[in-house]
């Protein structure tokens, strides 16, 4: 129990701080094809989330991740809020309280299906989906690798930048959001990132 | 009567106010009527929590339609009809129109007494097909 808490607290902190590095090159990233806010949006999120941290780390990880989502719903603004507050409180809803490795990627699939039809989305619309599919799909896939997951979760959101948005302010640009990365996909691969370092230090 | 409440959700609080006063301009005061704009930063953008308090505001017990401006403003409402108590979330629409023609013509439809269907639908009549 002790050290759920433990790492829950060290995933919030390692979450909100990598949002916090990269708040600039994500709002310059937004500027490119969107409304220029994501980075900002992000940051407030994950302050709020980590203002709660001492509270939120308390909980079993299914309230816990209902928090984390919650918090992001009410404090980001824009779209990104819903997006991924759905994505965590999905997470929260699938887990059980003592959730094990096997749990994670069927719970990771039905957050991201979730986070598919809140913004009715699919792969390849240049959006966080399409780093989110590729990782869940490696998972699933059986390969677990730490590592391996991150450099996936980098390479899709590089990926995004010949695609053409559909969804979202960027689309609104049509041809020309081709060549920029989609801002959403960056912060999902920056997440991962941060989750599978953690997870590193744990394993 | 009771009639359907109007929200207004709009990136900019002077574009949803604007809407707002042209509703009660052309429509009157019997429909009940709340906007909300800006992001939880007071920032150009929507925010969950606003537009909670909006629908609370027009609640009304023949529904509430929801009208938006872009994206981000459908999803935040979007997720906000799902945040209500579960038997007020079946009253609770976000419409497919322009939000300012829509306001417009769903107050007009709403202030006859037509229901939450009705509105909608006459709401969405306005957007391309």
């Amino acid at each position: 129990m002790e050290r759920g808490v433990e790492l829950r607290r060290v995933l919030v902190a390692a979450l909100a701080a990598t949002i916090d590095r990269h708040a600039e090159e994500l709002t310059s990233l937004d500027q490119a094809i969107g409304d220029g806010d994501h980075g900002l949006n992000m940051k407030r999120g994950f302050e709020a989330v980590a203002a709660d941290i001492e509270a939120l780390s308390l909980k079993p990880w299914p309230d816990f991740l209902k928090g984390v989502g919650m918090t992001l719903v009410m404090k980001v603004g824009g779209a990104s809020g819903p997006l991924f507050g759905t994505l965590f409180m999905t997470l929260g809803k699938e887990l059980p309280a003592e959730p094990t490795g096997g749990d994670v990627v069927p719970a990771l699939r039905a957050a991201i299906v979730a986070v598919q039809a809140r913004g009715k989305a699919e792969a390849g619309h240049k959006t966080l989906l399409d780093v989110l599919i590729p990782v869940v799909e490696q998972l699933e896939s059986g390969n677990l690798s730490l590592d391996g997951l991150a450099d996936t979760a980098r390479r899709a959101s590089e990926a995004t930048k010949p695609l053409k948005a559909i969804r979202g302010r960027a689309s609104f640009l049509g041809e020309r959001s081709i060549g920029h990365m989609d801002p959403g996909a960056r912060s999902s691969a920056l997440m991962i990132a941060a989750v599978a370092d953690v997870l590193k230090e744990v394993a | 009567m009771n009639r359907v409440g109007i929200v207004i959700v709009s990136h900019s609080p002077k574009v949803a106010e604007g809407a707002a006063d042209m509703v009660r301009q052309m429509v009157g005061d019997e429909v009940p009527l709340a906007w909300c704009g800006g992001d939880p930063a007071g920032n150009l953008g929507t925010s969950v929590e606003h537009i909670l308090k909006a629908i609370d505001a027009a609640w009304s017990d023949a529904g509430v339609a929801i009208l938006v401006d872009l994206g981000g403003a459908e999803t935040n409402s979007e997720m906000a009809v799902e945040m209500l108590p579960p038997e007020r979330q079946a009253k609770v629409v976000v419409c497919n129109a322009p939000i300012v023609e829509g306001a417009v013509i769903a107050a007009t439809e709403a202030s006859g007494g037509s229901s939450l269907d009705i509105v909608r639908r006459t709401a969405e009549e306005l957007s391309p097909q």
